[in-house]
């Protein structure tokens, strides 16, 4: 009996440091993305809607699955009648392919800018931007004052802002709340049945605010994702841990 | 409300140009010419050669005769019509109804705008002093009707200002000359006696239709008000315009801003009125120098929304050269279009195509960066990828048929299918590996083909075998072969796109 109000004691506690930490719990419900376990990396066990997640690819073929994965969170993100902007200047995302992971490519809006300076200005004021679902901007470079300006948009607005950098020179720390790096994986096909099976992803959640970092391992199966080791694989401590702890300066 | 008209007479007007493009001519005779029939006539005549008897039509060498040091300088054609134009432009900003009077005039219809001036004496005397600071010789007169200010711009004797109903009587002193009739009517009426307006104005009208022609009688009634006049204006009078006279010329953006947003105000406050919106607004700015700035920006769905259009017009202010000063701001809006009062709901939930933030979104990024920018795309009955989609750039298409992809499709797709080389154990089974830039790929899983036919009645060329491969790492590529294997006809296998 103490134990469980012991225990809903330090809940009730990590939600209210979640709040002052300026995480606040999405204000229409919770949008379910389908991701099973990688909710448990996630403070409060919800996916961090109304912020800026980064996904890095390194290689370039790499991309093409990092797009996917970005197409099956938007769907979840769009399932609500929202409006998706893909904001780029080297765009090589084809329409009708995103219709396999749910999403009406007419529902899309691309706006292909003519350098990387006018994809910063634009992801920023359609983050700013109340009515979208979720906006995706390929930006290679990423500057801790671009992440804070696009965070500071989503605070206001609570658009889901997702920013897919392709081979970064350099990975310096940005005020985006989750980095996710998603790599092809050899896919499984059904017993006895010929070709590529079902689209195989690793994805690793490197960075991730609050929460614990992690490995898994999906697949795109029949409108939705299915994790193939429910358990993850838990390594290294919560990176905002690592940064808060006062001891680090000592070192 | 009793109609005011204005008329402008330009005395010299393509001599004055000259003087003012060259100062050192003031107060010499020279005369334009031009040729006709193989010989020089004046066209134009500077006032000091006029007091000595030089006319235009005149012959250059009977003037030469007259006046040995006479300058004679070449006439450009149109040049009068020109400079009336940019004239009447200018006037704009006394009143938006000018018209130009050829061959040397310029009529105003200035009902209602005096007053802005603090009455017509001080508008008459203000658009005269800044015409003749600018060195044009004019003559003006504001009357009731178009007809009598040009008889006493032209001919009156006394003051130019007629009140309100005196129209007929400053007519009836001056000359039939007057009435802007042709001259051949003129010397007739001369022959006759008939040399002042008061003589032909009480006689019988049917005896004046039989001797004159139609022509005397329609601009006698003009003169005294019985007939519609129109003027044909330069500008033609926007609906929906709003204009701001400055005191002193703006030369800040901060002063430009202020101009903006309440021209804005006021047309946005009379959009609503009307239950319209703009699609497209144009912000003029009328400098000191006669030269005219202006940004335009366009919405893509109606708006009298304030500060969501000043947001899109504050990044193109700073395009705005003000120069010396700015003296009159125009706003005015070409299109506009009724708003629908209920948005409609296209998809269930709060947010969607319709949304008002993404179109001011769109409006935004497209006023920035040019309409290119947008794309959405919308299904089309083709299976060649390149043509399975059309674009457009409207948020309004909604889709005719719905997007049908049975066959798996990449996601990323190069814009040009790229060539590789490929090794394939017999003829239409997959590849066993390819190379593309230098990298070898092993196939490990293939599917296909899935054979695409060439619209021949779009294009020519080959039918493409399609296959999904994956190779070692899980990497899932589209490629394809253009055409078949045969034995002497070339082949060749291609990269189109990733699979996620």
């Amino acid at each position: 009996m103490s134990a469980v109000s012991k225990q809903d004691i330090v809940h009730q506690l990590q939600r209210e440091i979640l709040c002052l930490q300026g995480a606040r719990p999405s204000a229409s419900g919770k949008t379910d993305l389908g991701l099973g376990p990688v909710l448990e990396a996630f403070p409060g066990n919800s996916f961090p809607t109304g912020a800026i997640h980064e996904l890095i690819s390194h290689r370039p073929e790499n991309a093409a699955a990092t797009s996917g994965f970005i197409s099956g969170l938007v769907s979840g993100l769009m399932r609500s009648g929202g409006v998706c902007v893909w904001v780029s200047c080297t765009r090589r995302i084809y329409p009708p392919g995103l219709k396999a992971f749910g999403i009406e490519p007419d529902r899309v809006i691309f706006m292909d800018m003519r350098n990387e300076k006018e994809v910063l200005w634009t992801t920023e004021e359609a983050l700013k931007c109340e009515g979208l679902a979720a906006v995706v901007g390929e930006i290679r470079e990423l500057s801790m004052i671009a992440s804070r300006r696009f965070q500071l948009a989503v605070e206001q607005s609570r658009v889901t802002g997702l920013i897919l950098r392709n081979q970064p020179r350099n990975l310096l720390p940005t005020a985006a709340v989750a980095r996710w790096q998603v790599t092809h994986l050899p896919s499984i096909a059904e017993a006895g049945m010929p070709g590529p099976g079902a689209p195989r992803w690793n994805i690793e959640l490197t960075r991730i605010r609050n929460g614990i970092p992690g490995n898994w391992q999906t697949e795109w199966q029949a409108g939705r994702f299915r994790f193939v080791d429910s358990p993850p694989m838990k390594v290294g401590v919560p990176v905002g841990d690592l940064r808060d702890r006062p001891q680090r300066k000592t070192g | 409300m009793s109609r005011r008209y204005l008329s402008l007479w330009f005395r010299h007007l393509t001599t004055d140009y000259t003087i003012i493009r060259r100062p050192a001519l003031r107060n010499k005779p020279f005369v334009l010419a031009a040729p006709d029939h193989g010989r020089m006539v004046i066209t134009a005549v500077s006032p000091p050669a006029g007091q000595e008897g030089i006319n235009t039509g005149m012959p250059v060498a009977d003037a030469r005769v007259l006046l040995p040091g006479l300058e004679v300088l070449d006439d450009s054609p149109g040049l009068d019509g020109k400079l009336l134009r940019m004239l009447a432009l200018w006037c704009i900003r006394y009143t938006p109804m000018v018209g130009i009077d050829r061959p040397d005039g310029l009529v105003m219809d200035i009902s209602g705008c005096a007053h802005l001036w603090g009455g017509e004496k001080a508008y008459l005397s203000q658009i005269l002093n800044t015409l003749r600071g600018k060195g044009y010789d004019v003559r003006a007169a504001i009357a009731d009707t178009l007809g009598a200010a040009w008889a006493v711009a032209r001919y009156g004797r006394t003051t130019a200002l007629v009140e309100p109903g005196e129209h007929a009587t400053a007519v009836l002193s001056l000359p039939p000359a007057a009435l802007r009739i042709d001259p051949l009517i003129t010397s007739r009426l001369h022959r006759l006696g008939l040399d002042k307006i008061h003589r032909i104005a009480g006689m019988p009208r049917q005896s004046l239709r039989s001797r004159f022609g139609n022509e005397l009688l329609l601009r006698l009634d003009q003169a005294f008000g019985r007939a519609e006049e129109l003027i044909e204006p330069v500008v033609p009078v926007e609906v929906y315009i709003e204009r701001l006279p400055c005191l002193e010329p703006i030369c800040t953006a901060t002063g430009i801003e202020i101009a903006l947003t309440r021209l804005l105000e006021t047309l946005c406050q009379r959009l609503q009125q009307d239950g319209k919106g703009l699609r497209t607004a144009v912000f003029k700015g009328y400098r000191v120098d006669g030269k005219v700035v202006e940004a335009a920006i366009g919405t893509h769905r109606a708006s009298h929304h304030v500060a969501h259009l000043l947001r899109l017009f504050e990044e193109k202010i700073s395009t705005l050269e003000p120069d010396l000063g700015i003296e009159v701001f125009t706003l005015e809006a070409p299109k506009v279009e009724d708003v629908a009062s209920q948005q409609h709901v296209m998809w269930s939930g709060a947010t969607g195509l319709q949304d008002n933030g993404l179109v001011e979104l769109v409006d935004r990024i497209t006023n920035k960066t040019g309409a290119q920018t947008i794309h959405r795309y919308l299904p089309a009955q083709h299976y060649w990828p390149e043509r399975a989609m059309v674009a457009t750039t409207s948020l309004d298409d909604i889709a005719a048929e719905v997007w049908s992809v049975t066959r798996p499709r990449p996601i990323h797709i190069l814009a040009r299918p790229e060539v590789i080389e490929v090794t394939a154990p017999i003829p239409d089974y997959p590849p066993m590996l390819f190379i593309h830039k230098g990298q070898r790929h092993s196939i490990t899983r293939a599917e296909g083909p899935e054979r695409i036919e060439q619209e021949w009645w779009l294009s020519d060329g080959e039918h493409r075998d399609y296959y999904a491969v994956e190779d070692e790492q899980g990497v899932r590529f589209w490629i394809f072969r253009s055409g078949h294997y045969a034995g002497l006809r070339s082949y060749q296998w291609f990269l189109h796109g990733y699979f996620a």
